[in-house]
């Protein structure tokens, strides 16, 4: 049997942080506690352990090691000291998936509705995989998923779906 | 003459291996086909001409065309799930092992008891359902219509589950040409040099369309085409991929076929593209139109093209002697095909008076003899041609000769294939030279930015003689519409029109002369153009006849509209992956998996699953929820509250915002405190309720109902952005950050304390509608002090992570004390027992709080909140909207849910006066006895009255107006 499109696996240990601020104001104090660039619109930024991704124009979310999301949370709001802002722990709201492998992006062709040449590197994409809601960006070897935690097994079902050996997208 | 082998030519078939057999079955015969044929061709080859039966007249029919287009060829294809009816033998390729089976026919295919219907087709016109069922009226229900439904469709549908996968997939492309042929391989190259993104569709499994087979060199011009696009990095070549309909702003589905020919590979059977074109080619040629004279059904009767497409592709002879009848020089190749195949060809019959082109000329001098001002007066045969009957075109059909033959090859001209063009409004001209419709590039289908989307090229733009250098002269064609055109009615009886729903042009004359102006009325009467091939053979000739009969030019009859998709579309194809498991989307809660473990039945709200109630061993579920309601009254049971909705609302004007959305104050309400709010819209009517519960100054999260996370943070979020984008408030929806566990009970705070934690539990630290913050059990929690089944009752909402351990916890301390699960069921009888409304049964949208009594949770203070203005309309304060009480049913059964309160008389309808409707009922285990609530009119000033709720039965169940609250209506057990 051949090899599955790309290797679908469920991360743990990610934390997130939703924040909502005007981010003209706030941006800059934000960058410096969250330790990362401001994401231009739609865009999505890392040093390799951290992603501040772009969500609408007053909203920004925060990947980071789970670990770090109490004491983030605490700068996060001392930044906005002052400022009408919005900073929560949605760390257990989601579901986190890394798709992997040299057919990675035929498996999110058949899920979500999104051009691929559209979607460089750091740009995420608020989207839908089949029926359910779900954010994707690129990672190193392929794409990174998030969804609602209580649609993780849907997701994980039409994920495995998608990749089925011998089902990838090119021309036959 | 008979039809004789052999069948397989002894050489050519450009398509097949003759290395290698394929063996098959039709309808239990063991037969042989080789690799490359088609179903078609297979069948021909061994001899089988004969492959259906027609739907109306069960008349012996087989294959008229070698493509998508052919109306008679369908064979029931496959066993147990993988059966598909209706599949097209022309465009199926063979498969080892293949079962295929005739339709429409009983016991047998040459056997056929439903031929009765043949003879007896004098008596059945165009119309004669309509006109023989209609009297008696009552008789078509129940009589007519189950027997017609019956009899109706020409396979079987499949009765098993399909075992097969099926996908879809997006895709994006500048420019989507669809069509492999010449045409379209040439408009991608030039797309493709102007650097466009650029995919190519094509619905068979091989390049170049029409060219190879129809022009000496044409494979290698189209090989040469091929070799450029794969050269190309942006072009994309896919076949086997049926584009079959373009919708609004370029959005083109196609079907793939990936594994129709293996099953058992073990990926998709078919995959659904949904693309999104920048613009659209249609270059998806023409197809070849039938003439129409008599007995032109009858089997070996065929298109032009599709004789030398079998001769040419498969090597397959459909007969030895063939005579060919055309309007155009097009057919002079299956002449000359057939020829140099070594078939006999004694005529060409031709209908024009003069034929004298290139083609014309090579039929001459190759010695076949070409008759003009020509034509069929009659096909001679029943089961198969036998030969035919010559008559002159311009004349009325006076037999001159007859010719012995097994195959008539027609040629009637060519219809451009209009459909994608038209799918989304592109119009189509009347090209009166060529004789057809093609698309008019003035009234193209408009894209997003209001220019045309569109663009037909080649044959299906008419210009039929676009493959370049390789095309030779041709003369024009002549529009024969009849043959001959002056035939006697006798003739045109038999002349078919519709081969698959058997109409002919004397049906479609006569709903001409009924009145039947309007050609997509004509098409309904007639059933012209009905059947499962959508009249792509049938409709250009059926309205020219119509336009005919009406004594009118074609372009003001018009076609009927061309819609998706082109060809059938299974339905696993568009449910692709959402089946079984995958149907839906199914919410889990953090304590799923516990609930699933401990037999819970679940019940389905929204696209979650909640427990219903959990059944023991020999317990229904109606015993579990009295016996979950019982364990909650007096000890301590648990609910899964985590679908609640869970809206943060905070910033400096958040206040002043909820007490917009709220009837009631929330600005008001204490950091520490909780208070029972409602929701109402814009019409006044309550949408949603929930306890609030205020975390800061300036931070406030909203509970909602389940239906109502969603709804009402997009409400919200509607008000701020749009209406309110200057107030500074933010919201966050928090429903999955947590899961929210009520524990309710008497014994609810022994257990919890049991648990050990940061929180002081007691009635003085945390009174009711009071919440607290700390640690339980050594997790994070937040825990309301609020009830909704009338109990002492905690809600602890932890990190979701944390749900199920929790639970878990709390179901070992609690062993002793009978801590019971109990579901959505127990909880909706424990609310109503206590009189608390619930969004969806006693509110439907036509609710105002006002009417459920709960004018306490309005506030008076308020200048304004969103519905309050509409509450103040006459009808909302008339006093005569029906109000919230409880019920007592008289005789001990449960009211039916949703009864009706008659009053006394009718209304102008006749029907009886209603005075109101029960809402909630149930039996309440806590009271030995049924309760219901509901609305009635004046209700809460009709205290004791009964009231009359007659049952379909004829039976009348009556019941009491009591007060909503049935149990402890002082609140005392709020306490412990």
């Amino acid at each position: 049997m051949a090899e599955a499109l790309a290797t679908i696996a469920r991360r743990t240990e990610l934390g997130m942080i939703t924040i909502r601020a005007d981010l003209s104001r706030a941006g800059d104090a934000l960058a410096e506690a969250a330790g990362l660039a401001i994401p231009d619109r739609t865009g999505i930024v890392t040093d390799g352990s951290r992603n501040l991704g772009w969500m609408s124009p007053d909203e920004l979310l925060l990947l980071l090691p789970v670990t770090e999301v109490d004491a983030t949370l605490e700068d996060l709001q001392q930044a906005l000291t002052g400022e009408h802002g919005l900073v929560v722990d949605m760390s257990d709201a989601r579901a986190v998936f890394d798709v992997t492998g040299p057919h990675a992006a035929d498996v999110i062709a058949k899920l979500a509705p999104v051009d691929s040449g559209a979607l460089p590197d750091e740009h995420l994409r608020r989207t839908r995989l089949a029926q359910t809601a779900a954010a994707i960006w690129r990672t190193p070897g392929g794409f990174r998923v998030i969804g609602f935690r209580s649609t993780a097994d849907y997701l994980a079902l039409v994920l495995t779906n998608a990749a089925i050996p011998g089902s990838q997208l090119a021309p036959r | 003459m008979t039809h004789t082998p052999p069948f397989r030519l002894p050489k050519g078939g450009r398509l097949i291996d003759r290395a290698f057999q394929i063996p098959f079955r039709f309808d239990g015969r063991h037969l042989r086909g080789l690799t490359g044929d088609t179903l078609a061709s297979a069948l021909l080859a061994n001899g089988q001409m004969l492959m259906g039966r027609s739907f109306k007249y069960h008349r012996p029919r087989g294959p008229v065309a070698s493509g998508v287009e052919e109306p008679n060829a369908l064979l029931g294809l496959g066993q147990g799930g993988r059966f598909e009816p209706n599949q097209r033998a022309t465009t199926t390729p063979l498969v080892h092992g293949m079962i295929t089976r005739s339709q429409n026919c009983w016991p047998s295919l040459d056997a056929d008891v439903g031929a009765v219907n043949n003879w007896l087709s004098p008596v059945f016109p165009a119309g004669f359902y309509y006109k023989t069922f209609i009297h008696p009226r009552p008789f078509w229900k129940h009589l007519f219509e189950p027997i017609i439904r019956r009899s109706a469709g020409l396979g079987r549908a499949p009765t098993d589950p399909d075992p097969d996968r099926y996908e879809q997939a997006y895709d994006f492309a500048d420019t989507v040409v669809v069509g492999g042929g010449i045409a379209g391989l040439t408009a991608a190259r030039d797309a493709a040099q102007a650097g466009q993104r650029v995919l190519v569709l094509e619905q068979e499994g091989l390049w170049g369309g029409r060219t190879p087979v129809d022009h000496e060199g044409g494979q290698a011009v189209i090989d040469a085409l091929l070799s450029d696009l794969r050269g190309r990095s942006n072009v994309t070549l896919r076949r086997n991929t049926m584009a079959t309909g373009l919708y609004d702003h370029g959005y083109l589905i196609a079907r793939e076929a990936l594994a129709d020919h293996d099953p058992n590979q073990g990926i998709p059977r078919q995959r659904l593209w949904r693309i999104r074109a920048g613009r659209v080619i249609a270059a998806t040629g023409a197809l070849e139109r039938p003439l129409a004279f008599a007995c032109n059904d009858v089997p070996g009767v065929m298109l032009a093209s599709a004789v030398r497409d079998f001769i040419t592709n498969h090597g397959v002879a459909p007969g030895q002697r063939i005579v060919v009848v055309t309007n155009n020089d097009d057919a002079y190749r299956t002449a000359l095909t057939a020829l140099a195949a070594g078939l006999d060809v004694p005529a060409i019959l031709d209908a024009r008076p003069v034929a004298d082109g290139d083609l014309p000329r090579a039929a001459r001098a190759a010695g076949i003899t070409v008759l003009n001002d020509a034509g069929i007066a009659k096909v001679k045969g029943h089961r198969h041609v036998e030969g035919v009957a010559l008559c002159v075109q311009s004349g009325e059909g006076k037999v001159m000769d007859g010719i012995d033959c097994d195959v008539v090859a027609m040629s009637g001209g060519w219809s451009p294939v209009v459909h994608l063009y038209s799918h989304c409004g592109g119009k189509l001209a009347w090209d009166e030279e060529q004789a057809m419709f093609r698309p008019d590039p003035d009234r193209p289908p408009l894209g997003a930015d209001g220019t045309g989307n569109v663009t037909a090229i080649g044959a299906a733009n008419g210009d039929l003689r676009c493959a370049g250098d390789l095309e030779r002269d041709e003369g024009a064609t002549m529009p024969v519409w009849v043959m001959p055109a002056r035939a006697p009615y006798k003739l045109r009886a038999k002349m078919w029109l519709d081969f698959q729903n058997d109409v002919k042009v004397t049906d479609v004359e006569l709903a001409a002369r009924e009145g039947y102006a309007s050609v997509e009325h004509t098409k309904r009467y007639t059933t012209l153009g009905m059947a499962t091939d959508q009249g792509k053979l049938s409709n250009i000739n059926g309205l020219a006849v119509l336009s005919n009969a009406l004594n009118q030019p074609i372009h003001a009859t018009g076609t009927t509209t061309f819609r998706p998709p082109y060809t059938p579309l299974t339905l696993a194809t568009i449910a692709a992956e959402a089946k079984g498991d995958a149907f839906q989307p199914l919410r889990k809660t953090p304590m799923h998996s516990w609930h699933e473990a401990h037999g819970a039945s679940f019940e389905p709200v929204g696209q979650w699953r909640r427990p219903y109630a959990y059944p023991r061993a020999g317990e229904d579920r109606h015993a579990a929820v009295n016996r979950e309601i019982l364990a909650v009254r007096k000890g301590v049971g648990t609910l899964d509250a985590s679908t609640l909705g869970k809206i943060l609302v905070k910033g400096p004007d958040a206040g002043r915002f909820l007490d917009m959305l709220y009837t009631n104050m929330m600005s008001t309400l204490p950091v520490g405190k909780c208070r029972y709010g409602l929701m109402c819209n814009e019409n006044g009517f309550l949408m949603d309720d929930g306890v609030v519960a205020r975390l800061a100054d300036d931070t406030w999260l909203c509970h909602t109902t389940t239906g109502g996370a969603d709804r009402i943070h997009g409400h919200m979020e509607d008000w701020l952005q749009c209406e309110w984008w200057d107030w500074q408030v933010y919201t966050a929806n928090l429903t999955e950050q947590f899961a929210q566990i009520a524990v309710a009970g008497p014994q609810a705070r022994t257990l919890l304390e049991r648990l050990g934690g940061s929180i002081d539990l007691s009635a003085g630290a945390l009174p009711f509608m009071t919440w607290a913050e700390g640690d339980i059990a050594g997790i994070p929690a937040r825990i309301f002090r609020i009830s909704f089944s009338g109990e002492l009752s905690y809600e602890i909402a932890v990190p979701a992570n944390r749900g199920l351990e929790l639970w878990e916890r709390l179901h070992d301390a609690g062993r002793d004390l009978g801590i019971t699960p109990y579901g959505t069921e127990a909880m909706h009888v424990m609310r109503a027992e206590k009189g608390f409304i619930m969004i969806g049964d006693e509110t439907d949208g036509t609710i105002i709080p006002q009417d459920l009594g709960l004018d306490w949770a309005i506030s008076k203070k308020k200048a304004d909140y969103i519905g309050k203005r509409a509450q103040r309309r006459t009808h909302m304060t008339d006093g005569k909207r029906w109000k919230l009480v409880g019920l007592e049913s008289l005789d001990g059964r449960v009211l039916p849910d949703g009864a009706y309160a008659v009053a006394e008389g009718v209304n102008a309808n006749g029907q009886r006066k209603v005075q109101g409707r029960v809402t909630s009922s149930y039996h309440s285990p806590t009271l030995g006895r049924p309760i219901a609530m509901g609305l009635v009119q004046h209700g809460p000033a009709r205290m004791g009255q009964v009231l009359e709720f007659p049952m379909p039965s004829g039976e009348v169940m009556k019941a009491r107006i009591t007060d909503p609250v049935f149990y402890d209506k002082e609140g005392s057990r709020l306490n412990g």
